[in-house]
């Protein structure tokens, strides 16, 4: 294989982006076709890349314009990278057939936004270089604005402006991380890093953490950690459905530079004072996220906001197991960042199918005690006949995803949390605490979405189904049918999650194939 | 020169983390402006201050004499980058102002 490849996950969206921007507003099929075309090669490259690292013993490196790593960037794709690789990409291609019906109207500019955010998911995962990780979060950050704020309404823009001010705050303390840490080391290449600090004096190590820490509240901004991610889900349920199942990526890039730095730099290697260093913070946040998002989940009267802090409990369990810092629970916590991510993806893509009014400014609450809304309900109810067919597919589907986000028998969600919470058995206190936290938060997902799919399905019967348009459903089956293909199959995925999980444990092998 | 620049970001960042938590959309515009204006300075001091030395090699002068070039170029970077999210950011804020008719980051005035 080619080393060459590994720039195309970032040049290929890059490229589709700037012809569909070109096409403008009146080529749209053409536009479309580019979308597709590119989508289904990042799949496919995504996975020559899992097969390339799945086997073999280095990771692929890739270095721009030739320059030696420590001093160019480098690309590298290890079996953690090209894991996130594949899971964007083919949550991308999932959610196009929706994106597609729902944005045939808005042309090609909405297009080449998705594409801009798909290069900088992908360069974020690729880049092995701290300030180039900051350059493609910034492209991804910019194109996931222009994707929230996409047909702005009050509800929508109000949403959109917290978000944007707290991440170009977040941004502004990734800076100071960043150079605080290229203050210290004198490098920002990850694997350069991760050799230099068991040598940092110790008059300086002071200054390495506290840059260190600054630069993880910056993540734990994205990752949406207790107290930091109070804007995600006011902005997720405000942004239109397939924005939204696409942001649910978003927070697992945070998840995923936490483990990945945390793993380098701040690995058993790292010497006495400084390994594990934030462990605790992040297993502590972790809970107290947990905690939140079953609040949330109990409380939550939209259904764009049970799925908001669905994602809060699959963020705050992902950083708490992180925080746990155990080689045996990492292989779980991938399991369940797959299955959580592709399970909330789904849910959000269902929420926008049961509540359809998202251009008016109020969604439908869940408890529609006001008689005069009732009425309002049975005029729609006369005008618009609802199938039964589309209403048990979506009953069908919503059972799945609460079976799935909970965690339940026999699904692969439940498989995912069993492969997470059984290493924690026997791990010491705080991964006691944080097993029943996660035990805990599995039961209030079944109590909130058993509540919603009573409300929505059987009890209110004024609710108004809308019809069901071909692509968002084609988008839910596949992600469905794709998480139902991992319960039959789990053996060979679980095989590469526990390889990762070795491979992170022993971050020398992917210093080296950086550094040789 | 270190302590002025020193007060300088603290003042600039300090302003900045003021005016972030007003109420208003224009003051979080000028804080995050502020704040960016600090966060830029101190990348450019993290390499170490000189004053007259070049970041560029020439020939026949000493490699001590230069200043580390890393910091200036990652600087220019988060400049640029700023100022892109911040315009970005200023469109929304006036879509904001236009759609709820004030300039109140939740959309709704608390006065009458």
């Amino acid at each position: 294989m080619s080393a060459h490849l590994l720039v195309l996950p970032i040049v290929l969206p890059l490229l589709a982006a700037a012809l569909q921007w070109l096409l403008g507003e009146r080529r749209r099929r053409l536009a479309t076709a580019l979308s597709a075309l590119s989508c289904t090669g990042l799949v496919v490259l995504a996975g020559v890349l899992v097969a390339a690292v799945a086997d073999g013993d280095l990771a692929v490196t890739y270095r721009i314009g030739g320059w030696p790593a420590r001093f160019g960037i480098v690309l590298v794709a290890d079996r953690l990278s090209a894991l996130m690789l594949l899971l964007t990409s083919v949550l991308s291609l999932a959610l196009l057939p929706c994106a597609l019906g729902r944005w045939q109207a808005a042309g090609g500019s909405v297009q080449s936004l998705f594409q801009f955010l798909l290069m900088g998911l992908n360069g974020a995962f690729l880049t092995g270089d701290l300030f180039n990780l900051f350059v493609f979060f910034e492209v991804l950050l910019a194109a996931s604005y222009g994707l929230a704020l996409h047909r702005p309404g009050v509800r929508r823009v109000s949403g959109g402006l917290h978000y944007i001010a707290v991440n170009l705050l977040a941004s502004m303390l990734f800076l100071i991380g960043v150079s605080l840490i290229f203050g210290v080391t004198g490098t920002l290449n990850m694997a350069a890093l991760a050799r230099l600090i068991p040598a940092v004096p110790d008059n300086t190590r002071a200054l390495l953490h506290a840059g260190a820490a600054i630069l993880g509240v910056a993540f734990l901004v994205k990752a949406a950690m207790w107290p930091l991610g109070f804007w995600l889900p006011r902005t997720y349920a405000a942004a239109a459905a397939p924005v939204a199942a696409m942001f649910a990526i978003m927070t697992k890039v945070g998840v995923y530079v936490l483990l990945r730095l945390g793993r380098l730099l701040f690995g058993d290697g790292a010497g006495p004072a400084s390994a594990h260093f934030g462990a605790d913070w992040l297993l502590w946040g972790g809970a107290a996220t947990v905690l939140v998002g079953v609040a949330g989940i109990l409380g939550a009267r939209e259904l764009g906001k049970l799925a908001g802090y669905n994602v809060l409990i699959s963020s705050g369990s992902l950083l708490g197991a992180i925080g746990l810092q155990q080689g045996a629970v990492i292989a779980g916590t991938l399991a369940y960042l797959v299955i959580s991510t592709l399970g909330i993806a789904a849910f959000f893509l269902l929420a926008g199918m049961l509540a359809p009014h998202e251009e008016t400014e109020a969604p439908p609450l869940l408890e529609p005690y006001d008689p005069a809304g009732d009425a309002l309900y049975a005029d729609e109810d006369e005008t618009r006949a609802t199938l039964p067919a589309p209403v048990a597919l979506l009953g069908a589907c919503f059972m799945l995803c609460a079976v799935l986000l909970a965690g339940l028998p026999p699904l692969s969600g439940f498989l995912a949390k069993l492969a997470l919470l059984a290493p924690m058995l026997d791990a010491g206190h705080g991964a006691t605490m944080l097993f029943t936290l996660i035990v805990a938060a599995g039961l209030g997902t079944v109590i909130a979405m058993c509540r919603t799919g009573i409300q929505i399905f059987w009890a209110d019967e004024h609710w108004v189904f809308p019809p069901i348009r071909a692509g968002e459903a084609a988008s839910v089956l596949i992600l469905l049918g794709l998480c139902l293909a991992l319960t039959v199959l789990p053996d060979a995925p679980l095989r590469y999650l526990e390889a990762t999980a070795r491979d992170l444990h022993a971050p020398w092998r992917y210093i080296d194939a950086v550094l040789p | 020169m270190e302590a002025v620049l020193a007060l300088a970001i603290g003042v600039l960042a300090a302003s900045g983390v003021w005016l972030l938590l007003r109420p208003r959309t224009f003051q979080v515009i000028i804080g995050l402006t502020l704040l960016s204006y600090a966060v830029n300075l101190f990348i450019f001091c993290i390499g170490g201050l000189r004053t007259g030395a070049d970041p560029v090699l020439r020939d026949g002068v000493d490699i001590a004499h230069y200043a580390d070039p890393l910091p200036q170029a990652l600087v220019l970077t988060a400049i640029v980058i700023g100022f892109a999210t911040t315009a970005l950011f200023l469109v929304v804020l006036l879509a904001s102002r236009g759609l709820t008719g004030n300039d109140h980051v939740d959309g709704k005035d608390g006065t009458p």
